[in-house]
């Protein structure tokens, strides 16, 4: 078992003065590979500024945020990009999906935008389409496509070629409860094969499906479940 | 009778009950012939014709059950010192755990078994509910203000203290 993502007295203040916002204080988070963690708390508790700072999509004002080992303060601008785009896969609410583009080339902008040439690009889109049973709607553009559906292609394109950790927000949001219970299942599955996940949600049917659930209060962490016992575990779950 | 495994069916009552509906002739009984201990039971005509009855004769929801957690909640309110906010999450905790334990059962089975999807569903929908009541608790309580004067670790001496004087 291996760290993946590790957040240390991260903290996040808007604003100075009188029309200082403190979203964030002191968060220490450590999510394994192979761990799906579930951030649960009400609006303005500081989860969707979390999940933004843990994807290097916004920087901590305290603190440090270790994606792999590598300490994203020190890294420069151009190596922040390449990580963001090569080692974190983001889903959320809305799906995010060009509706010009099909699912297939959805799934392999991000790998033809860090350079990958375009056939092996389609070839991994099309593998990461497969593993979540899409193969049949690769060339299908997301207004033809159903809620649920768009939202695994939000989901293949997340995982697909090499990356390992995986972001989302309010993943189910769009969704009726039998689909996001589908969505939802194949974000604890997809980290079952190795990715550390952290998923965002004031849902607690959502959440429950989460190794461990972390809350939220007022930008502070305020407590944690335990992770659930028995041998399905994920702490001794095959691969690891 | 599937109940996926979630309530416990107790089997000697399982026989009283169809004893008792045969005994007003709603079931019919094999005479013993099977194999093994287990006699065979059917529906007669009445029987049908009750069962539909009964499945469409909705539970009484009207009457609120006495609710142990809503008690809670309200004597946290009123008991000075008391840290509303950390007695709704210790049972918002609680209860995310038990659901977490309840979809573990569900992401483990077959997922052709839809009575157990049903069974488990039920019991997440509920405990969903009553968390997101603690969520409602919780932003009224914020809104209204109430602010602990004291720090938790003291609150089960004032607590008893507080009560033990009424």
């Amino acid at each position: 078992m291996s760290v993946m993502l590790e957040m240390l007295g991260v903290s996040k203040v808007y604003g100075t003065g009188a029309t200082e916002v403190r979203a964030l204080m002191d968060i220490d988070l450590s999510v394994d590979r192979g761990e799906l963690v579930a951030i649960m708390g009400p609006s303005g508790s500081g989860k969707s500024t979390l999940l933004t700072i843990a994807g290097s999509l916004e920087d901590p004002t305290g603190g440090k945020v270790m994606v792999d080992g590598a300490d994203l303060s020190e890294m420069s601008p151009n190596d922040r990009a390449m990580m963001r785009r090569r080692s974190i896969g983001y889903v959320f609410q809305d799906f995010n999906l060009l509706a010009g583009l099909t699912a297939a080339e959805n799934v392999s902008l991000p790998l033809e935008l860090d350079g990958v040439n375009s056939g092996t690009a389609i070839a991994s889109a099309l593998e990461a389409l497969r593993s979540l049973g899409l193969e049949d709607r690769a060339a299908h553009f997301p207004d033809d496509l159903s809620g649920g559906e768009r939202q695994r292609v939000a989901i293949a394109r997340a995982v697909v070629g090499s990356r390992r950790l995986l972001l989302a927000d309010e993943p189910s949001g769009a969704l009726d409860s039998v689909n996001g219970e589908a969505v939802i299942r194949l974000l604890r599955d997809t980290c079952r094969r190795g990715m550390a996940g952290v998923v965002v949600t004031h849902d607690a049917q959502l959440a429950a499906w989460a190794d461990r659930v972390v809350f939220l209060r007022d930008g502070r962490m305020v407590d944690n479940t335990m992770p659930p016992p028995g041998p399905e575990s994920v702490l001794s779950g095959p691969g690891q | 009778m599937r109940t996926g495994e979630v309530w416990p069916l107790n089997v000697g009552q399982v026989y009283t009950t169809l004893q008792r509906l045969e005994r007003d002739g709603l079931v019919e009984s094999g005479a013993g012939d099977g194999e093994g201990p287990q006699k065979d039971y059917w529906l007669t005509v009445d029987g049908r014709r009750e069962l539909g009855v009964w499945l469409r004769t909705p539970p009484d929801a009207d009457a609120p059950p006495r609710d142990e957690l809503v008690i809670k909640v309200l004597v946290a309110m009123r008991v000075p010192g008391t840290d509303v906010h950390s007695v709704i999450q210790a049972h918002r905790r609680h209860l995310v755990e038990v659901m977490q334990r309840y979809t573990h059962i569900k992401a483990e089975a077959a997922e052709n078994d839809l009575g157990l999807a049903i069974v488990v569903d039920a019991e997440l929908f509920r405990l969903d509910g009553v968390v997101r009541w603690l969520d409602a608790a919780d932003a009224r309580v914020s809104q209204a203000g109430i602010i602990p004067d004291l720090p938790v670790t003291d609150v089960s001496d004032q607590q008893t203290n507080v009560l033990g004087r009424r």
